[in-house]
């Protein structure tokens, strides 16, 4: 049996497991896929999230992606992070850089078992803080240096690929390398806030193939199979080219509700909580919709087409949140098939304003360039 | 003689196809296929050598080379060390 296969059938647990701590957060990124900003009150307690991670040691979840919100404005972040290396429960966690102090970062240089990812969304101050907000570009890049000064070796830069800073994938990649960091590039999703401006700031066909190529030419740098629907384009991109949701992936939100991927918060997709009997180890492996999405997939409209073993007809959520069915083209298909589907496709689901503060406004881009 | 250990800083989880192992140093994962596989990734650390770790999960002698491979793909992939090639080259001491 092929690899992606088995993995499609589920594991007795997760590889790769999303949790997020906070819906509280400093910023309002533009694309926020939770969108986040003010904490729920029924965020997990303190001793809930430890009751989580020692399920997830029994459960030998090797590590967890810890994200947010910012989960560094959580108080007991540290002793959690604590408590997950103490469990052997391994830890990235991402931030948008602002709480990392010169004593955190030697503290977190001197920690075996945690790796940090630091956000940025352009490779300048202009365009990073049009999408992620006044001032965050020089926050991010002054925490890269205080880590780097901490001798913390290769932490992540993490970049979400848009219209306007996929031409700067080398000056990125540059930047990277100056802080002995390795570079992260992930796929803008429709999700949470995303969806507002997922029309004006996803790839263009033409800039999809120049990203394939790149990612080709680069494959050091990490993607966390982001982009496996640019395989269609020829070469597989390295990685495992499946849509993992339920299957080797799965997010835990604030509140302890447990959904098949990060990037489908949204009711249709919520497996069960961890504060249900049986807890976190009944809902991966017994819950209904993860038994459902381990079933084989149908091809749906995408049987007829050639790529469709290379692309499995792409993310579930970017369909999901852009009215398409789920068992059709991906809206980016290398192919244009989406482009057509997008055409005509169902109403978007209602996904609200979240936890955001306020809606956020992308400045548009032609007013961006002069006013720096 | 070749001697190996499972790596100190690999976590094993066993799974239906076999097992999952996953480096926390280098974070990779490697997918073991193969039961008897697992078994001998498990306990090979307690023998002197290899054969006798194959020995003792019944490894029939027709199979020996495909396993004695499989192991040494694992020790380049650092799931495994190579106790003998540390010995001899004095890493131990360092």
């Amino acid at each position: 049996m092929k690899v992606t296969d088995r993995l499609s059938r589920g594991l007795e647990a997760p590889i790769c497991l999303t949790w997020e701590l906070t819906y509280g957060c400093n910023l309002s990124c533009v694309h926020c896929l939770s969108s986040s900003g003010r904490r729920d009150p029924r965020e997990l307690t303190t001793d809930e999230l430890f009751a989580v991670v020692d399920e997830l040691a029994a459960m030998q979840v090797f590590y967890v992606n810890i994200g947010g919100g910012e989960p560094t404005l959580r108080p007991d972040f540290f002793a959690l992070l604590d408590h997950c290396v103490a469990s052997k429960v391994g830890v990235k966690f991402s931030t948008n850089g602002s709480r990392i102090t010169p004593a955190i970062a030697r503290r977190l240089a001197s920690t075996d078992y945690v790796d940090v990812q630091i956000s940025i969304d352009g490779a300048d101050a202009a365009t990073n803080d049009a999408i992620r907000g006044v001032g965050s570009f020089d926050v991010a890049t002054a925490a890269m240096r205080k880590l780097a000064d901490a001798g913390f070796g290769e932490f992540k830069v993490s970049v979400v690929v848009t219209r306007d800073n996929v031409e700067q994938l080398d000056d990125f990649l540059a930047l990277t390398e100056g802080y002995g960091a390795q570079l992260r590039l992930t796929r803008l999703r429709p999700s949470g806030r995303g969806a507002d401006v997922w029309d004006q700031l996803h790839v263009t066909a033409e800039q999809q193939r120049v990203l394939y190529h790149w990612l080709l030419d680069h494959p050091t740098v990490l993607t966390g199979d982001s982009f496996f629907h640019l395989s269609a384009l020829g070469e597989p991109l390295p990685g495992l080219n499946l849509c993992g949701a339920g299957r080797v992936v799965c997010l835990i939100d604030p509140v302890g509700d447990v959904y098949a991927c990060p990037f489908v918060l949204h009711d249709q997709f919520k497996a069960g909580s961890v504060r249900d009997a049986g807890g976190f180890t009944k809902v991966w492996r017994e819950s209904a919709l993860f038994t459902e999405l381990r079933e084989p997939d149908s091809a749906g409209a995408c049987a007829s087409c050639g790529s469709y073993d290379a692309c499995r007809g792409g993310c579930m959520a970017a369909k999901f949140f852009t009215g398409l069915p789920l068992d059709g083209p991906d809206p980016e298909c290398v192919h244009g098939h989406g482009e057509a589907a997008l055409l005509a496709a169902s109403a978007r689901p209602e996904t609200g304003s979240g936890h955001s503060r306020r809606a956020p406004v992308l400045v548009p881009l032609s007013r961006r360039v002069g006013a720096g | 003689m070749t001697r190996y250990a499972l790596h100190p800083q690999v976590g094993l989880r066993t799974e239906t196809f076999g097992a999952l192992a996953y480096h926390y140093g280098n974070r990779r994962l490697t997918f073991l296929n193969d039961d008897t596989l697992v078994t001998v990734v498990r306990s090979v650390g307690d023998h002197d050598d290899v054969e006798s770790a194959l020995d003792a999960a019944g490894v029939p002698a027709a199979r020996r080379d495909v396993y004695r491979s499989a192991l040494a793909r694992l020790a380049e992939a650092e799931v495994l060390v190579d106790l003998a090639g540390v010995e001899s080259s004095g890493d131990v001491a360092r």
